[in-house]
């Protein structure tokens, strides 16, 4: 399990937690909270192509349904089953049992554009409203 | 107050009893257009079995703990709850109208005709626009149908566009249409007043842009100042711009949409024009657009040839129809009536009511349950609960339940999404000062409530038929068959 300390940040709130050139997407915890009780998930087809910032999963909280970005172009080669059963793990351990799925990375440098820890937190601090 | 331990909560199917009946009475022509033996069903259909007064008394009682725009102040933020004036219905009931056969010959329905022409001259002239179709069965339609215009327009004109543009704080209904349509959506965020930012929509808009998608005045109840600007460079692009019109009952009567340079847009009979909404409907919709998109409007429309009125099939450019017939003929019946019972300059008035009201709750309550805007709004206000009660764990969704409690209906919550924890309120310009007065009361002691007891708060409602429900619950198990 990663810790938060250890994965990259997106603007719209996926961490990405890179291994060689495949990388474990999931919801940060800022994230999971602020949408509160997961109800629903639904995740993309391994095999499926994702392109970086485009929408390719649905997470949806009795509040709305929230898209969830691709943080990378790639490809799609796992997908955690257990929390499209149950949705709740995602609110229980967004960084462990509530991943979302795997991508094998086109060109993994291409995580060097996202936040680490620390800016993530200033992100969400200058966009408290 | 209903006394909460006599509610009857069982379904008509527990209350059945094995035998129990109506009044059954023998009908020989009935029984002469009955199907043939073979063709008729062996069992009885599982119905309830009840007699006539426990069926009546099983109803009026759920009818009683309805709550619906005839009991209850209900301020649905960008619903439009307003007063459904029962002048309309009469007129919907004229029995010239009502019992028209859909399938009458044009001349045999020159009095229906005349009306569709009329509403939709009138609307044009209000909007500022050159053509109509009254056929959308309501908002989210009328989106598609406007998508199909201008799918068919850059067909004709040989482009290829597959961008919708939305900013963040568009109704949630317009990037489901895109995306419905096949189109890649485009999400512009606000900026932090609220309003759509020209420069970034700048950057977005190009040769891939079919149409930019506006709610106006948008779910924040800020009217976009540059509009004009905005439509003139989305115009320069070549693109289209579309209006969400849910929100017009804030510029009716005051601002023409055309002028502003909006291409097309909706609007919604069962919000501004007072038709009911929901079970009693169904709801109306229509789209109003420029001379460029009106040859690819659903057909028929109506036009008039010399003193006669005739359905118009148009040149074959059509994009077919979207709705039977005219559409929901009977609602815009009652559109017409409202129509009619107002002038040009009553409309203004009912814009300005709606927006001194939204103004006037917001005024009220700002103390305690912050604005999102510090500006004056339109026709509704965006709040929230404020420092006081998120101190004590309190959310948006418990104000909300404890003004079920104070004979309320819950405003709009959790929308519009760019506001954290938004509590959405619209009172449109049917509700009178003491109704408001009495609302605002509600709140601030809902506040007092939350500050003193929180957990009383939390538990709430505790005069409805039941208590909070397990929603978390719901949505991850539902439990969909009795």
């Amino acid at each position: 399990m990663p810790k938060a300390e250890e994965v990259k940040y997106t603007k719209t709130h996926e961490w990405l937690h890179l291994s060689g050139t495949e990388a474990t997407v999931g919801l940060s915890e800022h994230a999971q909270k602020e949408m509160g009780d997961i109800v629903f998930v639904e995740l993309p087809k391994p095999g499926r192509r994702l392109e970086k910032d485009k929408p390719c999963a649905v997470v949806e909280s009795v509040k709305s349904a929230f898209d969830i970005y691709s943080p990378l172009n790639g490809e799609v080669t796992a997908v955690n089953d257990a929390v499209s059963g149950d949705p709740a793990l995602i609110n229980q351990s967004p960084l462990d049992g509530g991943w979302l799925f795997r991508i094998k990375a086109d060109n993994p440098a291409e995580a060097g554009g996202l936040m680490d820890f620390a800016a993530y937190g200033d992100f969400l601090k200058q966009n408290a409203h | 107050m209903i006394c909460v331990s006599a509610i009857d909560n069982r379904l008509s199917v527990e209350k059945s009893d094995p035998g129990r009946r109506g009044l059954k009475i023998k009908n020989p022509l009935r029984e002469k257009a009955c199907l043939k033996p073979e063709l008729r069903r062996k069992d009885r259909p599982k119905l309830p079995e009840m007699s006539e007064f426990d069926v009546i008394r099983h109803f009026t009682r759920l009818s009683r703990l309805n709550f619906s725009v005839d009991t209850h102040f209900y301020p649905l933020g960008s619903c439009t709850m307003k007063y459904n004036p029962r002048f309309n219905e009469e007129a919907a009931a004229l029995e010239g109208f009502a019992s028209l056969h859909p399938l009458a010959h044009d001349d045999c329905a020159q009095g229906t005709l005349e009306l569709l022409h009329d509403l939709g001259s009138r609307l044009k002239e209000l909007l500022g626009l050159d053509a109509i179709t009254l056929q959308p069965a309501a908002g989210a339609h009328s989106e598609f149908t406007g998508l199909l215009l201008a799918k068919a327009y850059f067909e004709s004109r040989g482009e290829e566009r597959d961008e919708i543009i939305v900013p963040d704080s568009a109704h949630g209904t317009n990037p489901a249409t895109a995306s419905m349509m096949g189109f890649t959506t485009v999400n512009l965020a606000s900026r932090p007043d609220g309003r759509l930012d020209l420069e970034t929509l700048k950057k977005h808009l190009g040769p891939r842009t079919a149409v930019l998608m506006m709610t106006v005045p948008n779910t924040l109840g800020i009217f976009e100042t540059q509009i004009e600007e905005i439509c003139r460079a989305a115009h320069e692009a070549g693109a289209l711009v579309y209006m969400d019109g849910a929100n017009l009952n804030a510029l009716i009567g005051m601002v023409k949409p055309g002028e502003l340079g909006i291409d097309m847009m909706h609007l919604n009979f069962h919000k501004t024009f007072s038709t009911p909404h929901g079970g009693g409907g169904p709801g109306g919709g229509a789209i109003v657009c420029r001379k460029a998109l009106a040859p690819f409007l659903p057909v028929p429309t109506v036009k008039k040839e010399g003193g006669r009125f005739v359905s118009d099939f148009g040149d074959g450019r059509s994009i077919g129809k979207v709705k039977s017939f005219f559409g929901n003929t009977g609602v815009l019946v009652k559109a017409y009536a409202y129509m009619l019972a107002h002038s040009v300059k009553e409309f203004g008035e009912i814009a300005r009511c709606s927006i001194i009201n939204a103004n006037y709750v917001r005024a009220l309550l700002q103390d305690l349950y912050p604005s999102y805007s510090k500006e004056y709004c339109m026709h509704e206000c965006v709040l929230t609960p404020g420092p006081d009660l998120a101190a004590k764990g309190l959310k948006t969704l418990d104000v909300a339940k404890g003004l079920l409690d104070r004979g309320f209906h819950a405003p709009t919550v959790y929308f519009p999404l760019i506001v954290h924890e938004a509590i959405m309120i619209e009172p449109t310009e049917t509700e009178s000062k003491e109704t408001l007065d009495e609302f605002v009361a509600a709140m601030r002691e809902i506040h007092a409530l939350g500050v003193s007891d929180p957990q009383a708060l939390k538990d709430s409602p505790h005069t409805m038929p039941v208590k909070r429900l397990d929603e978390v619950l719901a949505a991850r198990q539902p439990n969909l068959r009795w």
